[in-house]
């Protein structure tokens, strides 16, 4: 590569300098007979009429042509109006005949071409009937001249030794310091956004004698009732019991908070399937077992159940739990094995809690401890 | 504008005053603006179909606040319990949280509702896209390069706004996808070693999901990230268009210059026109194309999910992490540290935004470079830069697919737990490959570059020699196609500094300076030069020589073929 050429392209080497590189950039060279000199700049090239420049006919086709985008546009948009009273809008948005549906549809369809009639006709007008002769703007260098420069920086020495912050520490300093109390009022009034942890992510709703029941009707389960291989969704008692005045005693925030941490699942699986750990040797109700159906990954609402490999599966990132294993994580991102409720049959023999969870479900916390 | 503001030094004069000059000096006599306005009114924009990306995220920005504006009217950010009494029957008489019951109304019993909902669900997909290609162009092309670090910054920034702008969006309807995502969120932050609950806790106003999260998150939806992300568009464009756009390398385009079309009549027509198709467009998909359909999920409960659930697209790649990370986590002195969470989801994205953010000031230490860059690089002439963001988005496209492990297991009937695994490896060999195969692909791209320099395009003519050999014939390229490719920058590749400087003194930081050459010779090396001068006219002096050689075989050639070489030689000059 040439030097000059070089010189060419790469603009302003020291960005102060302030003028462009001299004999470069527009002066089209080697158009003379002679030799081309392969390297140097050819200039723009001619510029070449569009019919719609020279034939007055082929104008007046783009004229009408954009013209009628522009009316088309508006005719769309009394069509949108029309549909808006026409169609009514139906529950099943999904479906487009009989009136269902037909509202959105037709709404964004007309609106739709609307738009984009008026962006053709505006594109189609620039591109076929304005002036399409490129014009070449000099670039100017980004930064300022090295006089401009010097004079912000005198500008602002001045500020400063005017006012006097160097020789007046203790002014600075108290100033520093008060502005970094202000801090303080900024993180206490944040303070109240929500309550300390404490140990709240550590306890559920369950309690000794509470029974297990279905998470849709509320209804106890007894253990004969429960199949080989079935997986129940269940929820603690207390989330569907009705206080004095007949009103639920979990509704609303309270309930979904409760059920956040208290969501179990119920699975019978084979006796000789099930392999406790020493000391869960009595926490299944004859191949009963029930396990929190909250992912100890990062919380997802463990759903998917293979009876014969009695493997469940979390549809949110795939850990997969074997609970004839005491929720071994056998594949997957989570960390930890599934907490096992410990099971019993009450008095009147459905299935109930021998305890709360012996250890914090759900996602993995810092203060969570080795449990 | 009249002319009579902006043209000339005495802006404010009109000599025949119109309508339009009237009000155009009443203003500038109140703000002066006609000495800004003249150079601005005529700016030229270069053209070219690529520096239309930006103008796609900047028009569906404006989009997102017109169809967003709208849906505030009706949107009840709350998580107050109501029950659902409104047009769809399926829900009818449940119970659920004011948020989703108001975009249930929003959708169902407010006429062009659920369009606007649809709209900007839409208009936010192609806002983020466009982001992600617009960046991805600049890159390529090497328009980042000083002056204009400052706008690459920014944009990484408005890329991780809109981001976080659109998870904040997606989680507000409170529908059962939308609860399982800010579930995970709530898993994600619990992660954080030391202050990960009590962040958590703050930020839901207890446990999860409390009542607090849906107006918190609303508010930085529709108030706070919006007015950065507004701000910071308006410092990408005021750095634009003082900057000048960058263009390609051309005839008459060079580093001095910018060619194109004036801001008025021709980018106001051509841009404000964009604009209308952008929002067309996003209107005809918002009324044809099902998006975010919240009524088939059913309100929040933490004890359901849906198979299949998943993020908005480009939150894919973090939960692809999440999906292939081993479950470790560490037990020690009573606390517990996640690494399956706390690296994939916390750090990794932190990282790469960082590694995103640092790629012009890495390549810039490197190449140590100060000089100022207005034409665009193609990217084959730079193979290192262009090898490492497509091992970058090798990476990321993988994560992207570990994201949808279980959708391509179903689909194509395969076992996840294999995908998963063949993802793990191939996040650290892909990217690898992947780099290896552009540079060289770069490289062998520069090859063909010179020697169609050096021998000219293949003319489609073949020519037949007395001993009966076939050749194609080349023919020279256009001078102006010649100016093109050789507008390339020389390889500044320094020098290895010794252990001390010339007066002896031992020189303490050379092992950095090391290894910025070696990098430097690495990231130039295999780069094929443009023929000198000598090789480019030795070569077309040959090629005149075959041209003569095959225009007087043509010369004893029928008309026909005479034509047709004329049509040829006339497309040389397009070329």
């Amino acid at each position: 590569m040439t030097g000059d050429h070089e010189d060419a392209v790469r603009g302003n080497q020291d960005a102060v300098v302030a003028q462009p590189q001299p004999g470069h950039g527009l002066e089209p060279a080697g158009h003379a007979d002679g030799p081309v000199d392969p390297f140097a700049d050819p200039g723009l090239e001619e510029h070449e009429p569009r019919p719609t420049d020279v034939d007055e006919h082929a104008a007046r086709r783009a004229e009408r042509q954009i013209a009628a985008c522009f009316m088309l546009s508006a005719f769309f948009v009394v069509l949108f109006c029309i549909s808006f009273f026409v169609f009514k809008i139906g529950n099943n948005p999904t479906t487009i005949l009989g009136g269902y549906g037909a509202s959105n549809v037709t709404l964004g369809l007309f609106l739709g071409l609307a738009l984009l009639l008026i962006g053709i006709g505006a594109i189609q007008w620039a591109r076929k009937l304005m002036s399409d002769v490129e014009v070449v703007e000099m670039r100017h260098p980004t930064a300022s001249s090295e006089a401009d420069r010097v004079a912000t920086v005198e500008a602002l020495q001045q500020g400063v030794s005017d006012s006097g912050i160097a020789r007046r520490p203790l002014i600075r300093n108290s100033l520093v310091g008060a502005l970094a109390m202000l801090g303080l009022p900024v993180i206490l009034g944040l303070r109240d956004l929500g309550p300390l942890p404490g140990n709240k992510l550590s306890v559920t709703v369950w309690r000794k004698g509470m029974r297990v029941v279905n998470d849709v009707a509320g209804t106890p389960i007894k253990p004969e009732e429960v199949e080989i291989g079935q997986l129940i969704n269940s929820q603690p008692e207390i989330l569907f019991e009705k206080d004095a005045n007949g009103q639920p005693k979990y509704a609303g925030t309270e309930l979904l908070n409760a059920k956040t941490k208290a969501s179990t699942i119920v699975v019978r699986m084979k006796p000789e399937d099930i392999t406790p750990t020493p000391g869960r040797e009595n926490w299944g109700v004859s191949g009963i077992l029930c396990f929190s159906k909250i992912c100890t990954h990062v919380g997802c609402p463990i759903s998917l159940w293979e009876q014969q490999t009695h493997h469940l599966l979390c549809p949110c990132h795939q850990s997969t739990f074997d609970l004839g294993n005491n929720g071994k994580v056998i594949f997957g991102p989570a960390g930890r094995p599934l907490p096992q409720l410990p099971l019993m049959v009450d008095s009147e023999g459905y299935l109930a809690a021998q305890s709360d969870f012996t250890e914090p479900v759900g996602p993995s916390f810092w203060e969570r401890g080795e449990r | 504008m009249s002319t009579a503001t902006t043209n000339g030094k005495k802006a404010a004069q009109v000599h025949r005053p119109s309508k339009v000059g009237q009000l155009a000096t009443w203003v500038d006599d109140r703000t002066g603006i006609a000495g800004v306005a003249k150079k601005q009114v005529r700016k030229v924009f270069p053209d070219h179909w690529s520096f239309m990306l930006g103008e796609i995220a900047l028009w569906s920005f404006v989009v997102l606040l017109l169809t967003g504006t709208f849906l505030t009217l009706w949107f009840k950010p709350s998580m107050g319990e109501v029950v659902y009494n409104g047009s769809y029957d399926q829900l009818r008489g449940v119970s659920m949280s004011e948020a989703y019951a108001s975009a249930l109304h929003l959708s169902f019993d407010v006429r062009g509702g659920l369009l606007m909902r649809q709209i900007h669900h839409w208009a936010a997909m192609l806002f983020i896209a466009a982001m992600f290609v617009h960046m991805m162009r600049i890159y390529f092309t090497g328009a980042f390069r000083k002056p204009r670090e400052l706008n690459w910054v920014i944009g990484c920034l408005l890329l991780l706004l809109g981001s976080l702008e659109g998870f904040t969006g997606y989680s507000l309807p409170d529908d059962l996808l939308s609860g399982t995502g800010l579930r995970a969120a709530g898993g994600f932050i619990l992660a954080i070693p030391v202050v990960g609950t009590y962040i958590s806790f703050f930020l839901f106003g207890g446990e999860f999901p409390g009542d607090a999260i849906i107006p918190r998150l609303y508010t930085a939806h529709v108030l706070l990230i919006p007015a950065v992300l507004l701000a910071l568009i308006g410092l990408h464009m005021l750095l634009l268009v003082y900057q000048k756009h960058t263009q390609y390398a051309g005839p008459g385009r060079t580093n001095d210059n910018v060619v194109g079309y004036p801001m008025m009549p021709v980018y106001a027509a051509k841009a404000g026109g964009f604009f209308f198709i952008v929002f067309g467009v996003s209107a005809l998909m918002g009324g044809l194309m099902s998006i975010n359909p919240v009524w088939r999920y059913g309100p929040y409960d933490p004890s359901q999910v849906t198979a299949g659930s998943q993020p908005d697209w480009y939150m894919g790649w973090p939960d692809g992490a999440l999906r292939i990370m081993p479950g470790w986590e560490t037990h020690a002195f009573g606390f517990t540290l996640s690494w399956n969470i706390f690296l994939p989801i916390i750090v990794l994205p932190g990282l790469m935004f960082t590694i995103l953010l640092m790629l012009p000031f890495i390549e810039n230490w490197i190449t140590g470079d100060k000089r100022d860059h207005h034409l665009l690089q193609r990217p084959r002439n730079a193979p290192t830069r262009t090898a490492t963001m497509v091992a970058l988005m090798t990476f990321i496209g993988l994560l992207w697919a570990a994201g949808g492990n279980d959708i391509m297991a179903i689909k194509f009937n395969l076992n996840l737990n294999y995908i998963t695994y063949f993802i793990r490896v191939m996040v650290f060999v892909g990217p690898v490959v992947a780099f290896l195969i552009t540079r060289r692909w770069c490289i062998s791209l520069q090859r063909a570059d010179r020697d169609r320099l050096l021998h000219g395009y293949e003319s489609g003519v073949i020519m037949r020699s007395p001993e009966g050999a076939y050749a194609e014939k080349h023919l020279p390229i256009s001078t102006g196609e010649t100016f093109a490719l050789t507008s390339r920058e020389h390889d500044d590749i320094p020098a290895m500094p010794s252990d001390a400087d010339e007066n002896g003194v031992a020189n303490h930081k050379v092992w950095l300076t090391r290894l910025r050459v070696r990098l430097a010779r690495f990231w130039y090396s295999g780069n094929i030069e443009t023929p000198s001068r000598e090789e480019l006219e030795a070569a077309r002096h040959h090629a005149d020589d075959e041209l003569a050689e095959q225009e007087l075989a043509e010369y004893h050639d029928s008309h026909v073929q005479h034509d047709r070489h004329g049509i040829e030689t006339g497309e040389v000059g397009k070329h």
